[in-house]
């Protein structure tokens, strides 16, 4: 028996695929890139492939990583009143609720919008790109997948966007506001996560990742 | 040897976590907890030349909607205050409909529970908005804003809410289907 191979009442389970959201299985079919298989009781889509998608991925992660580096130490927003101005970089909003225990909201702040979207984009170029330059998966690769999975609905960057635009209307009538550089850094970040959601294929992914 | 874990991806096997809906619920009551204070303490305070003025979530979005911005109140009171509560009674009747048998279809509770996961993370918005009032708006005398101590437990309410989402195993809805079809058959 090869290693890996799970034997369950003389069948392997090689070919099988269980949806995660409901649990329903069935036998994998090859899917032509382009076309999506869904599970027919939930509707959750279970595999996606798509031609030359490692590739687009690998450039989009690589994308994301140097916007929310670059975003990091532009302004994305200025305000000026009765000659004083003021502009906040994303450090700034990190580190603006600060004393006392409003510290972890900074903290959560922080995470969510830098640190996750960072990290996530290079567990995916750290899984993928041995991958897709036809080397070996790296021996960690699919803990750091599922890694970047999990992280998935805690990377806010997006809500993080919508809210820059909602704080411009709020203080419209108080002060004059400008939309810096990281603001659009972090519209193109938005574009970019979403892109790349739609390409990432987990089920070929976790089939590259470990063969068997 | 302990719990069976993946042995692709290292994650833990459990068929069905019965300990899985207690923790939705005690999530769910630490949302609910802090949504409380979310509502009541200030979620602003603002220092113009000679006024200090503190407001609440729903306080601020009634000031927008006074003011004329109609579309951006709708937006705070649609992610403050609409999808929190509406999450709060979703997860409830999921968790609730789990136990004995629901007459709604598990479609539709498979569609609710999407929709809950996916719409939860949008409530941070809010405090988005704080932390970034609160970094930009430091003009000394003229104009100053600081974040309220609302803030914190409006994004703890958020995180728990999502904690409890992801607590539930959306698998149970489909379980009783599979029971209901053995007792037919």
């Amino acid at each position: 028996m090869p290693d890996g191979t799970i034997l369950i009442a003389g069948t392997t389970l090689d070919g099988l695929i269980a949806c995660p959201e409901c649990d329903a299985l069935y036998r994998a079919a090859e899917v032509p890139p382009g076309q999506r298989a869904a599970c027919a009781r939930c509707h959750t889509v279970l595999i996606s492939p798509r031609r030359h998608a490692g590739m687009a991925i690998i450039a989009l992660a690589l994308t994301a990583v140097v916007l929310v580096i670059g975003a990091l130490w532009f302004p994305f927003l200025r305000i000026e009143a009765r000659g004083l101005w003021q502009e906040a970089t994303l450090w700034n909003v990190a580190t603006s609720f600060v004393g006392g225990p409003l510290v972890v909201v900074s903290l959560a702040v922080t995470v969510a919008i830098v640190v996750l979207p960072l990290l996530r984009a290079m567990l995916t170029l750290y899984t993928l790109v041995p991958i897709v330059f036809d080397r070996p998966p790296r021996p960690l690769a699919g803990r750091a997948f599922r890694l970047a999975e999990a992280m998935r609905p805690w990377s806010m960057a997006e809500i993080f966007a919508i809210g820059c635009a909602v704080s411009l209307v709020k203080i419209a009538d108080l002060a004059q506001v400008t939309l810096g550089a990281a603001f659009w850094m972090f519209a193109g970040l938005v574009v970019v996560t979403v892109a790349q959601d739609q390409l990432v294929d987990r089920w070929s992914v976790w089939r590259s990742i470990s063969p068997n | 040897m302990g719990t069976p874990r993946c042995g692709r991806c290292g994650s833990r096997l459990v068929s069905r976590d019965p300990k899985s809906i207690s923790r939705v619920w005690a999530w769910w009551a630490l949302g609910v907890m802090a949504y409380i204070p979310a509502n009541v303490w200030p979620m602003l305070n603002t220092r113009t030349l000679f006024t200090v003025q503190e407001s609440t979530i729903i306080g601020g979005a009634v000031e927008l909607l006074l003011d004329g911005n109609v579309g951006i109140s709708i937006i705070i009171l649609v992610a403050s205050v609409g999808i929190p509560i509406a999450k709060f009674v979703c997860i409830a009747f999921l968790a609730m409909s789990v136990r004995g048998g629901s007459r709604t279809s598990p479609e539709l509770r498979m569609r609710l529970y999407e929709i809950v996961e996916y719409i939860g993370r949008w409530s941070m918005i809010d405090v988005f908005v704080v932390a970034i009032l609160a970094s930009l708006v430091q003009l000394n005398v003229v104009a100053n804003i600081d974040p309220g101590s609302a803030s914190l437990a409006f994004a703890l309410s958020v995180i728990f809410t999502m904690l409890s989402a992801q607590a539930f195993d959306p698998r149970m809805i489909w379980d009783g289907i599979e029971a209901e079809a053995r007792t037919h058959a």
